[in-house]
């Protein structure tokens, strides 16, 4: 296995493992896990595969959706400047999106951040289980609590399915280069979209606004753990539009706490039956 | 106390960081927080996800139903078909979100095109 772990042999690692051939990798990582770590250039190495891991399949359909998002904030009459801010500072496309819904129906400072703040409590599980993959005895808090900043669907799904493939000393350094990638380069796609949303055809913006639905209705779909989750979609589907002719400027809030709270009513119940 | 309320340039700013980066960092935080002390089969979690997964969806069915801007001149039969269309593709391809993605836009546009729209 020596020859395998040569200074440059790290990143011909990594170039195995991206392309699907762990075998190597995985067998050294299990007999000399720190072995990595005698590369100078080794934290600079995983934290560019984190980067490459940015421009996969999933990091696209997300630039996409960021698409449909600048041209959902300059409709809602944001600048360019703070699109680009939320994006940076919010991250997670459910949140953006409540807090512009909110802006746009004219919502309060509480009662905009209470909307976000329900969208996004699944950001907290997600981080939770995310933490203990990245954690060495080593790691300083304030690592953690920087790249949890990062979280949100894509490069969480990401990073659950890859982290395992990397030492475990370099999980954070590339984690670091998937989040920061997907964070900037998409504050500069919605820049750009931004920019040029007004040239667009009509025809062709009505399309990119329909980016963002589309993109959600089926991504929560798949997040859903339980039963439950799906059949609170349904109802937050069914309910949304009622609710904002019925509470306008409440609606979110309402429809979650009516739809959210019938699914989880459900879900106890069939809990029980199965129990008796 | 609304996003538009005062004039200053940095109230917006001030405002998203309140009602966005705060919101949202909040959780993210309290995630690194809690670590493994919390599980994620807790009832009170299911709960507080069904909300929230409601709460998206609202937005979601918000953006086809009462779209603003060029969305809102095409008809909501169409928006609603093709996001049906969409969802039922991303189903049947076995959960595949840019397969859904794809044909819900691919229905969307073949439709504004045959209207002459495009």
């Amino acid at each position: 296995m020596d020859w395998c772990w040569q200074a440059t042999i790290p990143f011909q690692t990594a170039v195995n493992i991206s392309r699907g051939r762990r075998a190597c990798a995985m067998r050294h990582l299990m007999n000399e896990p720190n072995s990595e770590l005698k590369t100078p250039y080794a934290h600079g190495i995983w934290f560019a595969h984190g980067v490459r891991a940015a421009f996969s399949v999933p990091g696209l359909i997300l630039a996409s959706a960021f698409v449909g998002f600048a041209g959902l904030a300059r409709d809602a009459g944001l600048t360019l400047a703070q699109t680009v801010f939320m994006t940076g500072m919010v991250w997670a496309l459910p949140g953006k999106v409540v807090l512009v819904g909110a802006i746009m129906t004219g919502a309060s400072l509480p009662a905009a951040a209470f909307a976000v703040a329900l969208s996004s409590v699944r950001l907290g599980p997600m981080v939770v289980a995310l933490t203990p993959e990245m954690r060495t005895p080593a790691t300083r808090k304030w690592v953690l609590y920087l790249l949890s900043h990062f979280v949100a669907v894509t490069s969480w799904v990401l990073a659950m399915d890859r982290l395992k493939h990397v030492p475990r000393p370099m999980r954070t350094t590339y984690y670091g280069g998937l989040g920061s990638t997907l964070v900037l380069f998409n504050m500069g796609v919605v820049a750009v979209v931004y920019l040029i949303a007004a040239q667009l055809p009509p025809a062709l913006s009505a399309a990119l606004f329909f980016l963002t639905p589309l993109y959600f209705v089926t991504s929560l779909w798949g997040s859903a753990r339980e039963k439950a989750g799906q059949l609170a979609m349904v109802f937050g589907l069914l309910l949304g539009p009622v609710f904002h002719l019925l509470t306008p400027g409440f609606d979110l809030l309402a429809t979650g706490l009516v739809a959210g709270g019938a699914a989880f009513g459900i879900h106890i119940l069939a809990q029980r039956r199965q129990a008796a | 106390m609304t996003f538009t309320a005062y004039a200053d340039w940095w109230w917006p700013y001030l405002f998203i960081l309140l009602g966005g980066w705060v919101a949202t960092d909040f959780w993210r935080f309290l995630g690194v927080y809690l670590g493994e002390r919390l599980s994620e089969q807790s009832q009170l979690l299911v709960l507080v996800r069904c909300i929230a997964t409601g709460l998206v969806a609202a937005v979601i069915a918000n953006l086809i139903v009462f779209p603003s801007g060029e969305l809102a001149s095409t008809p909501m039969a169409l928006r609603i078909g093709a996001a049906g269309l969409g969802f039922l593709a991303y189903l049947v391809s076995g959960k595949k979100v840019v397969v859904g993605t794809a044909i819900g836009e691919l229905v969307l546009c073949l439709v504004l095109l045959w209207r002459g729209a495009l």
